[in-house]
């Protein structure tokens, strides 16, 4: 059952022409960044490919990456592609509980042993088993355990990709990503806080279609991580021009100026969200006003500060942090070392600011 | 702070200014449609231009709109939302528009060819017409009987 293609049966269920079809595939290759003359193979692909089994494993995270995949646009094609995985396991989605849920991951692992796909949110705990257990078993136990069997893993979120916020300075748990424990899988990182739902489902289509993607040295998707959000930013202009947006309500915010000085992280910052937007495609965070946070970037919570330009030192959390994921790609056990090397080094760094301190930086600016 | 007044107007101001910022990216996209009209009359070799894969804001559509024009045939589709297939004012040049169904637009294509494949009926679904049409008929043929 598993392996058999469902895509032509359920579009037929619901009524969905060909020719509907051919017109999601035709978005779908923009989206991928393909060139059009693809749109045959995708659909091509997308019919014949196989079902597979996935299992979702949800560990030190906020939902966020389940939530935006969940809401993505309705009754839509992308809903077809997500439903027509075999999401044999995913905690908050699963109807079953307990033991039972248990089995089915376990049942899962066992009938699709060396096929089934992972997708993993939120990172990993190393400095106490219990800051995070499922079932009674522990974070790290249950992604190796799963990952054993697995054909490839996709890791969704940036704190599932780079440790993300439960990593971030001071580091309570000793977080760690994926790839810091497991490496002899291929992994796909999405990114991004959360990922846009339309980049998971055309990862996922991806995957389905032609198998793993060209991957960048982060284990980004190339299609979707291979450029700068400043690089497509439509106020890219002003930024080539020198007209800056000074504070968040002058000329300059008004007439749409480049967002730079206000600490917009755009130009270090890799992603589509200038293009594909957010929202079904109504906008993003800097048409809204406001500068990138950089969500897609490793350590993007400790890069110096949301509101400080880039060119502003930014302390050498960022640097710790790009170590900590070379030598976890290279020496995989290295993670949990690093991870708490990053903590003792995070506490040592760590100072503490309120409300009046930002403000007088503030006017002092 | 020293601007304190936050009204409609500016917001409507700025959303205007960001809509209709020309990247220059139109006049490129033109030269490359008229190369791509002579290998569609010289060899009947169709091109697909995804204007998603490069900034296109709405100033560029203005101006690609303003040398395009209006041609002879505007056809809506209503699959999984409205698409818009276009000829323009130039023959042989087409604009296929995919929306979603909550009318949000899903990708935007110039096609240079005698029509798009799009418009044409899928062999799949004309399969499906079959099979609904015999279906109907034979429905109402045991109707009247």
């Amino acid at each position: 059952m598993s392996s058999s293609p469902l895509l032509p049966k359920m579009m037929k269920a619901h009524g969905v022409s060909r020719r509907s079809f051919l017109k999601y595939c035709a978005s779908l290759t923009s989206l991928m960044a393909l060139p059009p003359a693809m749109v045959p193979r995708v659909a091509h692909a997308l019919e014949t490919a196989p079902r597979p089994s996935v299992i979702w494993l949800s560990f030190q995270e906020c939902t966020g990456c389940t939530e935006a995949i969940t809401r993505s646009s309705a009754p839509s094609l992308e809903e077809l592609i997500f439903d027509s995985i075999s999401l044999d396991y995913h905690h908050t989605l699963q109807a079953a509980s307990g033991d039972a849920a248990e089995h089915a991951r376990e049942a899962a692992m066992k009938e699709h042993h060396g096929k089934y796909l992972v997708i993993v949110d939120g990172s990993i705990p190393m400095d106490e088993p219990g800051f995070s257990a499922i079932a009674g078993i522990s974070n790290l136990d249950m992604l190796k355990e799963t990952a054993e069997g697995a054909a490839a893993i996709v890791s969704v979120g940036t704190c599932a990709a780079y440790g993300g916020l439960p990593q971030a300075n001071p580091n309570p748990t000793g977080a760690v990503a994926v790839s810091d424990i497991i490496t002899d899988k291929p992994i796909i990182n999405v990114p991004g806080c959360p990922p846009i739902p339309m980049v998971m489902t055309a990862v996922l289509a991806h995957y389905l279609t032609f198998g793993i993607p060209d991957l960048d040295e982060l284990g980004r998707p190339k299609a979707f991580f291979a450029e700068s959000i400043h690089d497509r930013c439509y106020r890219r202009p002003f930024y080539d021009k020198g007209l800056f947006a000074e504070s968040f309500d002058d000329e300059g915010a008004r007439a749409g100026w480049c967002l730079y000085k206000l600490g917009c992280k755009g130009p270090t910052t890799k992603s589509v969200c200038a293009t594909v937007k957010w929202n079904d495609g109504t906008s993003f965070p800097i048409e809204a006003g406001h500068g990138c946070l950089g969500c897609t970037e490793p350590d993007f919570w400790d890069n110096g500060g949301f509101y400080k330009p880039l060119s502003a030192p930014a302390g050498d959390y960022r640097r710790v942090g790009q170590a900590a994921i070379v030598a976890g790609v290279a020496a995989g056990a290295g993670g949990a070392y690093l991870a708490r090397k990053n903590k003792a080094e995070a506490l040592a760094n760590h100072e503490t600011v309120d409300a009046f301190t930002l403000e007088k930086e503030e006017k002092e600016s | 702070m020293q601007n304190s007044s936050n009204s409609g107007a500016d917001l409507v101001q700025l959303k205007e200014a960001v809509a209709n910022l020309p990247t220059g990216n139109a006049p490129p996209i033109l030269s490359e449609i008229l190369d791509a009209l002579g290998r569609l009359i010289d060899r009947a070799e169709p091109t697909v231009i995804d204007l998603g894969a490069i900034p296109f804001t709405g100033g560029d559509e203005k101006v690609l709109q303003e040398i395009l024009g209006n041609g002879e045939v505007n056809a809506v589709l209503d699959a999984m939302g409205e698409s818009h297939v276009q000829e323009t004012g130039i023959p042989g040049v087409w604009r296929v528009d995919h929306c979603d169904p909550k009318g949000e637009i899903q990708s935007r294509f110039i096609e240079i060819t005698f029509v798009p494949d799009i418009l044409k009926t899928q062999s799949e679904d004309a399969q499906r017409g079959q099979e609904m049409l015999a279906e109907r008929l034979s429905e109402r043929l045991s109707a009247i009987k």
